[in-house]
């Protein structure tokens, strides 16, 4: 979409010097680069058209959800939307979304070093995963998949006639472009972090980064067997999870879901190490607790491998896995409610700023909040024995994933925007777009909370009339949260080419990543920093925006 | 929340629906008080601390070990209290009075079939008494479902080849709608259907009601002889039935087995699995013969040959 907007920046509005975007010019210049900061944008590119497919499935289900016997569409294509949503959102957008464009762009950047550990390698993992994005789109295209994004047996398996191989294939291959990139981050980090740079001086966004990593190369390969094994059930007839066949149903959920909760992980670990950015960025300090900040992501990481079975208090699993899988499922809420209070202390007495990005980071403490305390009501067994696989929990993840880690995304975009390009963008447009986006998201899902209280089963194409006035209510949201997007869109693509020139430093932050002119030198820096301080020194003085 | 004031609460239409209700709602004040209390912070300090001038350095603080503790401390306390809470609630609602009546849920693509002791047959619908605890033994005969009832705040999957269970005691007359809340295909939200809560008398009066078929014990008696099954388990060659169900068996390799509805459904579909001790393995299968309404009704049969009191459990 944007490459050639991205290469057609004029240098003769005020950004002269060298940078990795004029360096070379092309087509062939983007798509054989090892540079991972245009790596950073091949991702953003990627992903941002995978964001809007998804997003067209979730403007069509809320359509359709306005009246209970469905306003478009047939339960069966119904059906198809909502896997698709899942899958394009969960595999496609929130998994690489700030690892794969900003942990590229920005790991190298934070700890002072070149490029990441293996460039080519990197490049790699971009077309691995548009590879498998094309098999999920092929699926859609040729007809679409009603499997719903968890891919339960035996229905996947042996009832359904849709592109289910296809649509598995691609977040199977899509899963191999995440490994490779967690890889690459933790040689990363570990290898090539420049002179004086500590494990405590890194930027928590670094922490949650290597804990990230550490979950997707240690959890992804479990989804790729358990697909595989989908696989060979479906063409060989060979029972693994089909009783009809000699298999174990719930032998899959274990499986999917050993990989499925630790991918929540995935998606909002690295949303809360831009919060930590963005909270000391405009708060101009120190992040409160800064080791309690960066052991709770590592603590996050390592219970979530031990929580999957949260997920089958309901399914038949035993009562007593039930009730270790409840008490361990609680026990990640330790560490995260310590990250929120120490973000919040953060700010006591700090030098705040509304600017955009900060808007976003506050929204975040706080519908992470919502999210993870909903979480702590499925984690209780008698309450989710009540709202398990109702709308409760549709919007308790919605929280998690679109209310925390989309949060996180959009004030990571508009924190480093004007690194990536050079340009900002118009402050109060982005600001009204945060306000709107907290609103329309909060108008779309509190609504369903109330459903899933009230008992309406997730994944209906028809439901019941008494439902339909919070429905109603829902897409109304939806349609506002909807704007909210479109409008970072347009002033986004407005900036590359009109953006006023934003110099290296815009929002006066620490941070190896601003000491260099913007757009970055194609080797970041002129010669390897050499580290004194710690990420957050604001106490040494506020750098200069220029 | 003010939503659901607003819309009038869901009925609390079983026993168990007030305790759960109970933790629901502190559950509720839970997340009301920390989001509160998380908002109000985060706007008293964004407005009190504002940034004043472009160059201000505030005073840098490093953190404070205390101030870690007790937010620790305290939600470790709260959720603490609500693992306690919801694991004895749940641990209750797992296991049936011995007393409750057993009624057969088999869930299909795209419908809920019940079977009551009786014989009497319905669909899409099921009928109980109020103050009667009600065990649903339930199985699917294709993808895995889920028998939910909100009003009861209950629910449990339905799974292919295994029996789960779910019970409840409905203490308050009316209609009430019941779900299936495991994605299932193409039909998935219709298949879903009412719950009647009747006196006991018009209970009694619906079950006797029109043509009489055969109980399922009755049945069960038929397909035990038309299948066969007396050639062996009448004459020796077989274990015997009398006082089989809820006993303990031992078994060929040493170990035992509790004689329950999952045990017995696995005797008779994949009957190699377990050898009861001093029989040999010559037993065919009925996979594939028998469905699994056929086979809940061969089980209704082996307990009206008389079950050991007490121990129904899964």
């Amino acid at each position: 979409m944007a490459t050639a907007t991205v290469t057609a920046i004029p240098t003769d509005t005020g950004i002269e010097t060298r940078n990795y975007l004029n360096a070379d010019y092309g087509l062939k210049s983007w798509l054989l680069t090892t540079d991972h900061k245009r790596i950073a944008w091949l991702y953003l590119i990627a992903i941002t058209f995978f964001f809007l497919v998804g997003a067209i499935a979730a403007l069509l289900i809320r359509i359709d959800l306005l009246v209970p016997q469905g306003l478009i569409v047939t339960p069966e294509t119904y059906n198809k939307l909502f896997t698709m949503h899942g899958i394009i959102m969960v595999f496609l957008f929130l998994i690489p979304s700030i690892p794969a464009v900003f942990g590229n762009f920005l790991i190298p950047m934070m700890i002072g070093a070149r490029d990441v550990a293996f460039p080519k390698l990197n490049l790699l993992s971009w077309y691995v995963f548009v590879t498998g994005g094309m098999f999920v789109m092929y699926a859609i295209a040729a007809g679409g998949v009603d499997t719903g994004w968890t891919f339960y047996t035996p229905l996947s398996t042996s009832y359904l006639n849709t592109h289910v191989m296809a649509a598995a294939a691609g977040v199977f291959i899509a899963g191999f472009s995440s490994i490779l990139t967690g890889l690459n981050f933790i040689v990363t980090i570990h290898k090539m972090r420049a002179p004086g740079m500590t494990w405590f001086r890194m930027p928590l966004f670094l922490w949650s980064m290597y804990a990230t990593s550490v979950m997707q190369v240690l959890g992804t390969p479990v989804l790729a067997i358990t697909l595989f094994l989908v696989a060979i059930e479906r063409m060989f007839h060979v029972g693994i999870f089909d009783p009809a066949l000699g298999g174990d149903p719930l032998l899959f959920q274990h499986l999917f879901w050993f990989y499925s909760h630790p991918a929540v992980y995935i998606m909002i670990l690295p949303s809360m190490g831009v919060v930590s950015e963005l909270i000391a960025a405009f708060s101009r300090k120190r992040i409160f607790g800064y080791e309690f900040v960066a052991f709770s992501s590592v603590a996050i990481a390592a219970i979530s491998f031990l929580v999957w079975g949260h997920h089958m208090f309901v399914s038949g699993e035993s009562v007593y896995a039930g009730v270790v899988f409840s008490a361990l499922s609680m026990a990640v809420a330790i560490p995260s409610a310590i990250k929120v209070f120490n973000w919040t202390a953060t700010l006591y007495k700090g030098s705040i700023s509304f600017d955009a990005p900060m808007l976003y980071a506050l929204g975040f403490i706080g519908l992470f909040t919502m999210g993870g305390l909903t979480g702590i009501f499925l984690a209780t067994l008698a309450v989710d024995q009540y709202v398990h696989d109702t709308y409760f929990v549709v919007a308790h993840f919605h929280y998690i994933m679109v209310g925390g880690a989309i949060m996180g995304y959009m004030g990571a975009l508009h924190y480093w925007w004007p690194k990536m390009t050079g340009r900002l963008y118009p402050d109060r447009w982005a600001r009204v777009a945060a306000f709107i986006i907290f609103i329309g998201f909060n108008l779309t899902f509190l609504p369903q909370f109330v459903l899933g209280y009230l008992g309406m089963p997730r994944r209906y194409a028809i439901y019941p009339a008494q439902f339909q006035s919070l429905n109603v209510l829902s897409t109304a949201g939806a349609s506002i949260l909807g704007v909210g997007y479109v409008i970072p869109l347009i002033y986004f693509i407005w900036s590359l080419r009109y953006g006023p020139v934003a110099g290296p430093n815009p929002f006066r932050a620490k941070g190896l990543e601003w000491t260099t002119p913007s757009p970055p030198p194609p080797h970041n820096f002129e010669q390897t920093p050499i580290v004194t301080e710690e990420a957050y020194a604001y106490g040494s003085g506020v750098p200069h925006s220029v | 929340m003010l939503f659901g004031l607003l819309l009038g609460f869901l009925p609390e239409a079983s026993t168990m629906a007030r305790p759960v209700d109970y933790l629901f709602w502190f559950c509720i004040a839970v997340l009301v008080f920390f989001t509160a209390l998380i908002f109000a912070t985060i706007f008293y300090f964004a407005i009190r601390y504002r940034r004043r001038s472009e160059d201000e350095i505030p005073p840098q603080i490093q953190g404070n070990l205390p101030l870690e503790i007790v937010w620790t401390v305290i939600p470790m306390g709260i959720v603490a209290v609500m693992f306690v809470w919801g694991t004895a609630l749940f641990i209750r609602n797992a296991r049936p009075p011995a007393d409750a009546t057993d009624v057969y849920v088999t869930g299909k693509q795209w419908m809920w079939k019940i079977q009551h002791s009786n014989g009497r047959r319905e669909i899409d619908a099921l009928h109980v008494p109020e103050g009667v605890p009600i065990k649903l033994i339930m199985t699917s005969e294709d993808v895995i479902h889920d028998f939910s009832v909100p009003a009861f705040r209950v629910k449990k999957d339905v799974l292919p080849d295994h029996y789960t269970s779910i019970w409840f005691t409905a203490d308050r007359l009316g209609k009430y709608r019941f779900y299936c809340d495991q994605y299932c295909g193409m039909g998935h939200s219709q298949m879903r259907g009412y719950l009647y809560v009747m006196t006991p008398g018009a209970y009694e009066a619906w079950l006797h009601h029109g043509v009489q078929a055969q109980t399922m014990a009755q049945a069960g008696a038929l397909l035990y002889n038309r299948m066969g099954c007396s050639t062996c388990h009448g004459t020796g060659k077989g274990p015997p039935f009398a006082g089989l169900y809820g006993k303990t068996v031992r078994l060929a390799n040493g170990s035992t087995a509790a004689a329950n509805d999952a045990y017995l459904r696995q005797m008779i579909l994949y009957p190699g699995q377990k050898i009861v001790a001093g029989y040999r393995d010559i037993m065919p299968t009925f996979k594939g013969q028998l469905t699994e309404e056929e086979v809940l009704d061969l089980i209704a049969y082996i307990k009206s040959l008389g079950s050991k009191p007490g121990n129904t459990g899964e």
